[in-house]
């Protein structure tokens, strides 16, 4: 039992008994101070490192709409459709419920890219974060799944026939493609069959695992402590008096009360959209979605949400070669799945943006930049921008549109096959010992 | 040097920030919860399905009843002869609780009759012992089956629970407590069952 | 890199003019706070649209949003057995529907959502005689419609003259029960109904936005001041 002969906690009072009690039986006091009011974080963390705890606090809003949600929504192809207009027109304050869930859907993947960027762009996937940098990418694969399953749930028309296009694409793949996509649906079409069992992926099995990678990626960052724009590691400065970090600050009380103001403004921004303009001009929420699911009718264009339309122009641009349409499948799926090699592929010594030469600033602009227009592109008919000439040599008679997506595909995977090469060679500025403030 | 410096700290202001947004934090979490809470109200259908039933009493003949249905529930709207008032009257001493006082019924029905318009008695049709129907028997006599001395009123066929026409229950009978008078009012000859009468 | 951030939030709600319609659209009249408009669409739609179309997902009783009482609703606006709280249906059997028009006359719950109102407006204007066509009707902005111009003894009569640029524009050949304004403003008043019957809550969820806004833009100040308080410790 030693355990209970820990020394009691000074101060007296009743607050103070039952937090003995407890810490003698769970490191209550020892995991607030490691974790939040002695985890000393760089006291120069910009706004970018905002979007780290949003993403978290937009976590905790879908979890908790998302609940309520469910309380009346009914899975089914007969009831999907007329229970969430239900939710919107009969439940008191249903309406606000579903708007919360629909516009923190995009909320979480803005806030997600905006932080990936983040780690991207200071370099805190390198050496000692890569295991951060991996939950981070497994996170945001499940982030994928879990708005790929629910954006069928609402049995619009966009629902349909995205889920459609989407399952479609792994009957693609050679010999088993038939079957496997079969198995997905659990029928010969997107059915009944298909939205109840992503109805359950979606409210239980991804979450879960959603959540079990959110408490690994937090305990991965405050194993090796934060990174910061200047990409200096603030343990290697230590205060001899004190034992703590020349240049870090406890997170709480500083980082906390920062951070608030972070999710005053995202509250700002999140309730704008969610009072005044939830559909966000056919984004958030498609017009052809208020449309119930029609298996015998495919809308004039079909585009995924948003998030997902980057991947999904790349999707469309590359061609079919040896009579194969799973080329495109192939460098989708490759586009995330390189994500996790980041951590190898830097050579770079400094780490972060500030320090590096201009090839690397080109080449991660240029990355940016077509993740940017390959969104805008996948959102669009390929006839946006109209067609070559048709005498033209090679490109004649195609798409401007599909040739542009081909072109920001590459720069898009540029970024990272590249990046052994230019992070050797580039001209990095010299990286300072101590933060700059 | 160390990070953080305590030199500049004003602890007054440092308290006003902290109680001011600590409570403008717990206020807009209440404020949050609102929806949420409010969503297990009953929603719009829930209302509808249970929203208050009309029936026109002056088309009932004297003597007729028709049953409604009210929130899942039969609700009977019988005409009653003046014979059938008149008997009333006379069955005190035949009841459990002539009063209706321990039974559950609106302020604005009193006496025997239990009714707004004494010909008019409007009951909740489920008895009060183990939630059976009871069938009307309205003839007195042997006519309702009911052995000679019946005075005419309602039979539940499942424990023989007795009621007279004004649902109160009979001495003997299993029932603990008359039929329920479920909240009416009316607009001129329309009976409105699940709303309250004004002024009550 | 705060100007890379400024640039890629500039640009998201730029792409949603970025889509133009191919065919123009007038823009509709709608005004959500206009009670009396919204009470006269609502007549219209009763009288017109209801005998085919349903509205399943809106009970009669909703429409107290309108300024109207129960008894308002029941008098005037149910033209069925229905009660005040039952959904509004249509008589139609969907296999007559399916029959007489080619297609079953779909529901307006949410048409205004997922067509646009400007979309509607246009629409029900844009009807005119073509002889090629089943119902002898065609349209503007629904080609081959399957829906004959119900409205047409109140807008007249049109034709559709095409211009050698591709275009072409409608002529009244025929004037009807209401002039052009007349008209114009009848079928406003519908369309801000639909506008309304697509979204009931629009209205009140405004009003709450901007008390949630104010809240939010003083909680901003506050969380502001406390974090500039802490952080002169910062050096």
């Amino acid at each position: 039992m030693a355990v209970l002969n820990k020394p009691p906690v000074t101060g007296a009072g009743r607050m103070n008994g039952i937090l003995t009690w407890v810490d003698q039986r769970f490191p209550l006091v020892a995991l607030y101070k490691s974790q939040v009011a002695e985890y000393y974080a760089p006291k120069n963390m910009n706004f970018w490192y905002f979007f780290g705890s949003l993403s978290l606090v937009v976590l905790v809003i879908q979890i908790v709409s998302g609940i309520f949600l469910t309380m009346n929504y009914k899975p089914g192809a007969e009831t999907a459709f007329a229970s969430v207009e239900y939710i919107m027109r009969d439940v008191p304050g249903g309406w606000l419920i579903r708007y919360i869930h629909s516009t923190g859907a995009s909320a979480f993947f803005i806030m997600v890219y905006l932080h990936m960027c983040r780690g991207i762009m200071y370099g805190s996937y390198r050496k000692p974060r890569e295991l951060t940098w991996i939950f981070g990418v497994l996170i945001y694969l499940c982030l994928m799944a879990e708005a790929f399953f629910g954006y069928l749930l609402p049995w619009g028309q966009m629902s349909f026939w995205g889920a459609q296009v989407i399952i479609n694409l792994f009957g693609t793949i050679p010999i088993i493609g038939e079957d496997l996509a079969i198995w997905i649906r659990g029928d010969y079409n997107v059915s009944d069959a298909t939205l109840n069992r992503f109805f359950a992926l979606h409210v239980i099995a991804i979450p879960m695992a959603l959540l079990g990678l959110v408490v690994a990626h937090l305990m991965a960052l405050h194993e090796t402590g934060s990174n910061n724009p200047d990409g200096v590691e603030i343990y290697e400065t230590m205060d001899p008096k004190t034992g703590t970090p020349m240049d870090g600050i406890p997170f709480h009380p500083y980082y906390t009360v920062k951070d608030m103001v972070g999710v005053a403004v995202f509250l700002i921004v999140f309730s704008a959209i969610v009072f005044f303009a939830p559909e966000v001009g056919g984004y958030f929420l498609e017009y052809n979605n208020f449309v119930p699911a029609d298996p015998l009718a495919t809308p004039a264009h079909i585009a995924p949400v948003w998030y997902f339309t980057p991947f999904y122009a790349m999707l469309r641009a590359i061609p079919s070669f040896f009579n194969m349409q799973v080329w495109g499948v192939i460098v989708m799926g490759a586009a995330v799945m390189i994500l996790f090699a980041l951590p190898w592929l830097d050579r770079g010594k400094a780490k972060s943006i500030r320090y590096r030469g201009t090839l690397y600033r080109g080449f991660f602009a240029a990355f940016i930049v077509s993740f940017v227009i390959l969104g805008y592109l996948g959102v669009e008919p390929t006839n946006i921008w109209g067609e070559f000439p048709k005498g033209l040599p090679v490109v004649g008679g195609d798409y401007v549109a599909t040739w542009v997506a081909r072109v920001l595909t590459a720069v898009y995977f540029a970024f990272f096959v590249l990046m052994p090469w230019y992070t050797a060679k580039d001209q990095e500025k010299p990286v300072p010992s101590r933060v700059t403030f | 040097m160390t990070a953080i410096v305590h030199d500049q700290v004003d602890e007054r202001k440092r308290r006003f920030l902290i109680v001011a947004t600590t409570a403008a934090s717990a206020a807009a979490a209440g404020a949050v919860a609102v929806p949420f809470l409010a969503s297990w109200f009953p929603s719009a259908r829930a209302l509808a399905a249970g929203a208050p039933v009309q029936l026109d009493v002056s088309k009932l003949e004297p003597g007729q009843q028709v049953t409604l249905e009210w929130r899942g529930k039969p609700v009977w709207v019988l005409r009653r002869t003046p014979e059938m008032l008149a008997q009333l009257e006379k069955n005190d001493a035949l009841l459990a609780d002539p009063g209706s006082k321990s039974s559950k019924q609106p302020d604005y029905v009193k006496g025997p009759g239990r009714s707004i318009k004494p010909e008019v008695f409007v009951a909740v049709g489920v008895c009060t012992h183990l939630g059976c129907a009871p069938t009307l028997k309205k003839e007195v006599g042997a006519a309702s089956d009911m052995g000679k001395d019946w005075p005419g009123g309602y039979y539940c066929p499942c424990h023989n629970s007795r009621f007279d026409l004004s649902g109160r229950v009979f001495n003997g009978s299993p029932a603990p407590t008359n039929l329920d008078v479920p909240p009416h009012r009316y607009a001129e000859n329309v009976v409105v069952v699940g709303e309250d009468a004004k002024g009550a | 890199m705060k100007k890379l951030l400024a640039i890629v939030l500039f640009a998201i709600p730029g792409f949603a003019f970025a889509s133009g319609a191919s065919v123009h659209l007038d823009s509709a009249p709608v005004n959500l706070s206009d009670k009396s408009s919204l009470q006269r669409g609502a007549q219209i739609f009763v009288n017109h649209c209801l005998n085919c179309h349903s509205a399943q997902y809106m009970r009669y009783g909703r429409l107290t949003d309108l300024g109207l009482t129960d008894a308002q609703i029941k008098d005037n606006l149910i033209l069925t057995g229905d009660k005040v709280g039952d959904p509004m249906t249509t008589t139609l059997a969907p296999k007559d529907g399916k029959e007489w028009f080619g297609v079953n006359p779909p529901d307006l719950s949410l048409v205004a959502r997922s067509r646009g109102s400007d979309w509607l407006y246009t629409y029900m204007r844009g009807f005119y005689k073509d002889p090629a066509a089943k119902s002898g009707w065609n349209n503007t902005v629904f080609p081959n419609v399957g829906m004959p111009h119900i409205l047409w003894e109140y807008q007249g009569d049109q034709s559709y003259k095409a211009d050698e640029h591709g275009g072409g524009k409608l002529v009244l050949d025929r004037p009807g029960k209401m002039s052009p304004a007349e008209y114009d403003r009848y079928v406003g008043d519908l369309v801000n109904f639909l506008t309304y019957l697509g979204e009931p809550a629009r209205t009140k969820r405004v009003q709450i936005g901007i008390v949630v806004m104010f809240f939010l833009a003083a909680f901003f100040v506050l969380t502001l001041l406390l974090k500039k308080e802490y952080w002169k410790d910062v050096r």
